[in-house]
């Protein structure tokens, strides 16, 4: 497994990384819940057909602390927009999931000429109250791997400190990512994103792990029935909300499938 | 030294088994363990303890706000603010506080404030808390991320409305009025009602209210000796920050159950102290720590280890592992002083020098203590301990002690005399 290359932009004023990795035509990706404290072997999964580039939204890792000017949902999305040129992703295929996912889905309602194709995995947006999804944010400690991923352990070692990390930096990253997520999402999830869902015209898969612990599957169908372009549903078996990490070739796979 | 009568207004019928059958006292403590009936008695008898603390001469009585808590029955302090400022005539009245990001528009603050202040004849103390994670962001939904952005844009525009005399506008970041314009006004308006803010160990609040001349109030239910280390810290950021040790820049808060003797102290007081560290501190851990409630830089200290010695407990979840829950734990550790009226005194002048802390904010009442144990340690704390601690730091001048009118100024309050009933 080869490194990505790493480069940084800057979104008002405050850096975000940006991991390249592979060649063929581009492919964004924007990370779910706890966003990308190190490479995964999903994004490998899809470098092998695409040139895989992969921003840090502001306060995940790699986003430092560009969070933190962002007071509401329009702030958000611009600084989204502004994120996906300056990585060079415009007009590029995006691939988003959880959090990420829903900014994806923003971005091709309301900059429709920013994504051609769009991939979702259970994206974040919806609530349901008569199927309300869970709270993130009100977790003991040791339930929240289970949540996260069908596999615990997937999640353990995405959190893990790695070798060297800075004993005291790496759990703060940990918590700005959750709050990064808080800051846009809380306390439900719902940014009533389903007024925008109708303006997006991309052909959309929407990915969902069977066994989703955060957002019900069944806000799948709500996804693909409100989104005005092609859409469809695919479910992912044995995996959790961050299905990337419990399932990286089912999911690669489909989500290529999808993009031609 | 002020001694202050601080009120929690616990819920006093949790059943036994509360902490098996339910996961927490507060955020989704069952509907099913409130019963509006008794709540009607338990708010009068607390009311009643309110009042009489004032009658037995302690200089403030305290009250604050809590949301969906078992412990905690006041949602509105300022509703009960209005009725003792009616039923009393000299003593402070602290509301302690009001959670500044959850109003809006953030002037219903300055507004209801003022109320206090006007039908009080200028008694009020004006507490501002962030408030706690469970109050703010799960039982009132506010984004923990944006939670002290808000809490001090609301102080800055809340401090104008009192202060500046013509019809304003404020565009914030989180607040727009075009004018914002109060009515009613304070009376202690030079410049404004004493501000006071509650908080965790955090060296940021200490230098804020350091800059904004405040006071700074520490409320553990953890005692002196867990307090000590966050009020050293207090006081070491104030040398540097170039203050006196004016012991009214404090505030602390301390249980205390007091007696003829040390042994009827614990007979009288170890049920309710349980039942408060028990039952009433049962709270879900899942509530402790929204992500951004604490600030990176007080993570941080934590992390290093400053926090055990600095402020130890800053955070709830810090909080949790240090509770205690049986008598001699509570005891031995400081969580509520009990004794004789001799051995209380030692100990209360102990906290007040050891901690520096001129403002202290006594629970007499707690857990489901009865009204009548509530009383009996009200009056015995009133004559025979007070007496022998309120010269402590009479040195030093409180300058953020409400400045009320002149008695003979005040409007007089007749008794409330209900119409006989002529039937019989």
């Amino acid at each position: 497994m080869s490194e990505p290359t790493t480069t940084t932009v800057e979104v008002n004023g405050s850096p975000c990384r940006v991991w390249t990795k592979g060649s063929g035509p581009k492919l964004g990706v924007l990370a779910g819940f706890g966003g990308l404290p190190r490479w995964i072997p999903f994004l490998d999964e899809l470098a092998k057909a695409r040139t895989v580039i992969v921003p840090s939204l502001p306060g995940y890792p790699g986003g430092a602390l560009g969070h933190t000017t962002l007071d509401t949902h329009l702030d958000w999305l611009l600084a989204v927009r502004q994120l996906l040129d300056k990585a060079g992703l415009a007009g590029a295929d995006l691939l988003g999931a959880s959090v990420g996912g829903s900014f994806a889905a923003e971005m091709a309602a309301v900059f429709p000429g920013t994504v051609r194709k769009l991939a979702l995995i259970a994206p974040f947006g919806l609530f349901d109250e008569a199927d309300p999804a869970a709270d993130p944010w009100a977790q003991r400690r040791d339930n929240v791997p289970a949540l996260m991923c069908a596999d615990p352990s997937k999640w353990e070692a995405l959190v893990a400190p790695p070798e060297g990390a800075n004993s005291i930096e790496w759990p703060i990253e940990m918590v700005r990512a959750a709050e990064a997520a808080a800051r846009a999402f809380w306390p439900l999830g719902n940014t009533k994103l389903e007024k925008r869902l109708p303006l997006i015209e991309a052909p959309t898969l929407v990915l969902w792990g069977e066994a989703d612990r955060v957002l019900p599957p069944s806000y799948a169908k709500k996804f693909a029935t409100a989104i005005n372009g092609a859409a469809r549903t695919q479910t992912i078996p044995d995996a959790g909300h961050l299905a990337y990490l419990d399932q990286p070739e089912a999911v690669a796979k489909a989500v290529l499938g999808h993009l031609g | 030294m002020k001694l202050m009568w601080f009120h929690l207004m616990p819920y006093t019928e949790l059943p036994d088994d509360f902490n098996k059958k339910h996961p927490s006292v507060w955020v989704d403590i069952h509907s099913s363990l409130f019963d509006p009936r008794r709540a009607h008695h338990m708010y009068n008898d607390f009311m009643d303890e309110l009042e009489y603390a004032a009658e037995c001469g302690f200089d403030a009585i305290c009250v604050n706000e809590h949301h969906s808590n078992g412990y905690g029955l006041m949602p509105s302090p300022n509703l009960i603010a209005s009725s003792l400022a009616r039923r009393t005539t000299d003593t402070a009245l602290c509301v302690m506080g009001n959670s500044l990001a959850l109003y809006n528009p953030p002037t219903r603050v300055a507004e209801e404030f003022a109320m206090i202040d006007c039908i009080s004849g200028g008694r009020l103390i004006a507490g501002f808390p962030v408030g706690s994670p469970m109050d703010t962001c799960y039982a009132y939904g506010q984004n923990p991320s944006l939670l002290r952005e808000r809490y001090y844009e609301a102080h800055d525009l809340v401090k104008r409305a009192w202060t500046e005399k013509d019809t304003f506008a404020f565009s914030g970041r989180f607040n727009q009025q075009r004018y914002v314009n109060i009515w009613p006004r304070p009376i202690q308006n030079d410049p404004h009602p004493p501000i006071w803010i509650p908080g965790g160990g955090s060296i940021e609040t200490w230098r804020w209210c350091a800059e904004m001349d405040y006071v700074y109030c520490y409320l553990s239910y953890y005692g002196y000796k867990a307090g000590l280390h966050t009020m050293q810290g207090f006081w070491k950021e104030m040398e540097k920050l170039g203050k006196d040790r004016n012991p009214y820049r404090a505030g602390f808060l301390q249980f205390v159950g007091v007696a003829e003797s040390r042994q009827q102290a614990l007979d009288l007081y170890t049920e309710p102290a349980e039942y408060f560290y028990g039952r009433c501190l049962h709270v879900d851990a899942r509530f402790a720590l929204p992500p951004g409630y604490t600030t990176e830089a007080t993570q941080r200290a934590g992390i290093e280890g400053m926090m055990a010695k600095a402020a130890n407990v800053a955070n709830p979840a810090t909080k949790a592992a240090l509770k205690a829950t049986n008598m001699k734990d509570i005891v031995d550790g400081g969580y509520v002083l009990i004794g004789s009226p001799d051995e209380v005194i030692e100990q209360i002048r102990h906290v007040g020098t050891s901690l520096n802390v001129g403002h202290l904010m006594l629970l007499l009442q707690y857990g489901n203590m009865s009204k009548d144990t509530t009383k009996y340690n009200t009056r015995l704390f009133a004559e025979k301990v007070m007496p022998h601690v309120k010269d402590l730091f009479s040195g030093w001048e409180d300058k953020w002690w409400p400045k009320p009118m002149a008695r003979s100024q005040r409007a007089a309050v007749p008794g409330f005399r209900p119409q006989t009933v002529a039937a019989e």
